[in-house]
């Protein structure tokens, strides 16, 4: 429940599983995982490195098999089966990337991207003059000007810029769910909190669901209104993020809790 | 773009190799416009003539206008025919059989000893210890001197229809000259004729040609088929994948030349011509362009840029087009500056054992190569037509490979000096 309203289910799944390899090579990156999305939430998946947390969301984006397990969308089984329904799956759930240097074509321009959004949501037709409207308008969204964009290359903007453009992108394409997968990590703390900002401003504005993965547990408790600790391709503990990360019942949640290193205090790391 | 072609220019190796390269491609374009010769036109009546310029003899005897100098032209002559082994061989056979004492004989001194031989040699004096060969030698080596000293004029004549009988018509001393300038009919060989009398500098920037367009040829056709089942492969994965790298091992662990004999053998020599051999290197080098840009193409497709083209709804093929090839394309571009290089030497590999373009129509730098070595080129000293082949190939690889090894270190900063 979120401000009273009621919640719809948007993304879940049963048993979903991930393995690479077989025989002796065998890893199971994801182990019969559980979980409900509901529309407009806000939720994180949490765990430190190599538990499974890109393999999920590549799942989640149909980027990847699944290797056992059902996923539903929007209350309906998910079906990916041929590339005209998986281009209408991808109008509705977007991602957005780790690395943001490495998320564009370094041989495109960056408005490209923006273009190829507009061309995707059907309106590939307008005319000129309301494309660029449209783009602009996405722009000062994140606060990025269009006119300084146009004719540049990835490698002329900055990292918060990137990732900024995007969210732009998303602006556009307003899918119901959002997976951001680790958005924040290569870029700087100021950067950080504007871009945690356009998200939850962009959630605000169209009811989207963010699933927002991180292995920093502050940051998912300050942004969170689900939170789910993932160790091991497993959930090991999920619920609203105050319950989870304020009265930790795991073993792994405590510890990943300790980890956050806190300015003032001595760092325990006797944990790590 | 343009940033890398301006990195490429600057890189002392690539604009080397690129100098050398442009030069023989401009050769192969500019000398057929300055001389319209027939490469393949046989002009020598005889095998392997020797580099320089052969004048008409007809014409100079009848050019009309000769020159008196005061320059004997007997005394040069003497010293060019009679070398410094002749001397000692001469001087060897008045010691031992004229009974002439080794004081008496100098060798440095040419006329004393020419006339000192010409006292004593006799053909039939008895000559104990020397084999035919020897003294067959003696006598072919007495027929050149002979005369040599004289200065007699030489007498052209034209014969009588009516009577039969010589008319003279000239009398030429050692002292009249001719300018070269007033023969009228002659031949220039900068690099001498081949066996069958072509000229070996036409015949050989003919063949560079040829060579060029077989190992141009062959290179697109290697690259473009390895290209294109290097993404198949790489893109697709799977069963397409495994399918693909099965025929990729195969041809890789059999040696592509075997290969490539066995294949330009059952073709036939009717049907070997210049094109068929390209097509023949290309269908067989394809292997390792395919191995490499299927490995690069893995590397790149589980990337972020491709992802989110996915998610863009952008298709397979453009996801290939606009996200995979340029990534790949500076490692392909390299990959075909050598299959070109690399399809020369097949070429030329297969020419030498018989096995090259069956044609008497153009010549290749292999078929130059074989046709030296057919005729025994190196036993008749004829360095002329088979060195500068050599030269030509050896320089073609060398500035080909220097540009890939440029291209490389600009592609790849790791690699920079």
């Amino acid at each position: 429940m979120r401000d009273g309203k009621e919640l719809k289910p948007c993304l879940s799944g049963r048993g979903v599983t991930k393995v690479f390899g077989f025989g002796d090579a065998k890893t199971v990156a994801v182990d019969h995982v559980d979980f409900d999305f509901h529309e407009g939430e806000f939720v994180s998946i949490v765990g430190e490195s190599g538990s499974g947390k890109t393999t999920l969301s590549k799942m989640l984006l149909g980027l990847i098999s699944v290797t056992e397990g059902e996923i539903d969308f929007q209350g309906k089984p998910r079906d990916i089966s041929n590339g005209k329904k998986k281009k209408e799956y991808w109008k509705g759930i977007q991602a957005i990337f780790q690395d943001p240097f490495a998320s564009y074509n370094m041989f495109k321009r960056v408005d490209s991207v923006l273009l190829d959004c507009i061309n995707m949501r059907g309106d590939k037709n307008l005319p000129k003059e309301e494309k660029e409207r449209l783009m602009t308008e996405a722009c000062s969204f994140v606060n990025l000007k269009y006119a300084e964009l146009t004719n540049k290359y990835p490698f002329e903007l900055s990292g918060g810029q990137m990732q900024r453009l995007m969210i732009a992108r998303i602006f556009l394409l307003k899918p119901k769910i959002l997976l951001a997968d680790e958005p924040t990590s290569m870029i700087d703390a100021c950067s950080r909190a504007t871009i945690l900002d356009m998200l939850l401003k962009l959630r605000d504005e169209i009811n989207m669901t963010i699933i927002f993965i991180t292995h920093d547990i502050g940051l998912a408790y300050y942004v969170s209104d689900n939170v789910y600790i993932m160790e091991h391709g497993k959930f090991v503990e999920s619920g609203p993020a105050e319950e989870v990360i304020l009265h930790p019942t795991a073993a792994y949640t405590k510890r990943l809790i300790s980890d956050v290193p806190k300015i003032y205090e001595p760092w325990d790391l006797t944990t790590v | 773009m343009k940033n890398t072609i301006k990195q490429i220019f600057h890189s002392g190796k690539f604009v080397t190799g690129f100098v050398i390269f442009l030069a023989i491609l401009l050769t192969i374009i500019i000398y057929p416009l300055v001389v319209a010769k027939d490469p393949l036109a046989m002009i020598g009546n005889g095998n392997f003539f020797k580099p320089g310029t052969y004048l008409s003899i007809q014409d100079t005897v009848n050019s009309g206008k000769t020159y008196k100098m005061n320059v004997d032209a007997t005394a040069s002559i003497v010293e060019s025919k009679l070398t410094m082994d002749n001397r000692s061989m001469m001087a060897e056979w008045l010691e031992k059989y004229g009974g002439v004492d080794a004081s008496e004989i100098d060798v440095t001194d040419a006329e004393g000893l020419i006339a000192l031989w010409e006292e004593k040699y006799d053909p039939n004096a008895e000559q104990k210890g020397l084999i035919a060969a020897k003294k067959k030698k003696y006598q072919r080596l007495d027929n050149e001197i002979d005369g040599i000293l004289e200065d007699v004029p030489t007498i052209i004549a034209e014969k009588n229809e009516e009577t039969g009988e010589l008319e003279e018509v000239q009398s030429i001393d050692s002292k009249q000259y001719i300018n070269e300038k007033d023969v009228i009919n002659r031949q220039n060989f900068v690099l001498g004729t081949d066996n069958f009398g072509r000229d070996v500098l036409t015949e050989l920037i003919s063949a560079t040609g040829s060579s060029l367009k077989i190992g141009l040829v062959a290179g697109i056709i290697a690259t473009v088929i390895g290209l294109f089942l290097g993404l198949l492969a790489g893109y697709l994965g799977g069963f397409v994948d495994n399918l693909i790298l099965f025929f990729t091992n195969l041809f890789t662990v059999i040696p592509s030349f075997v290969l490539l004999i066995l294949i330009s053998y059952s073709v036939g020599e009717s049907q070997r011509g210049i094109m068929m051999v390209a097509l023949l290197i290309g269908i067989t080098a394809w292997p390792w362009t395919t191995r490499s840009v299927r490995s690069q193409v893995i590397s790149l497709r589980n990337r972020d840029h491709v992802n989110l083209s996915k998610l863009s709804g952008h298709s397979m093929l453009r996801i290939v087009l606009t996200d995979i090839l340029p990534y790949v394309a500076s490692y392909v571009v390299m990959a075909f500056i050598l299959q070109i290089s690399s399809g020369i030497l097949a070429e030329a590999q297969l020419s030498m054992i018989g096995l090259g373009p069956a044609t008497t129509k153009t010549a290749t730098l292999g078929l130059m190569m074989q046709w030296a070595t057919q005729y025994n080129a190196h036993l008749n000293g004829a360095w002329w037509a088979y060195f500068p082949v050599i030269l030509v190939i050896a320089l073609i690889s060398f500035s080909l490979n220097l540009m890939n090894t440029g291209l490389d270190q600009v592609f790849n900063p790791q690699l920079r000096d």
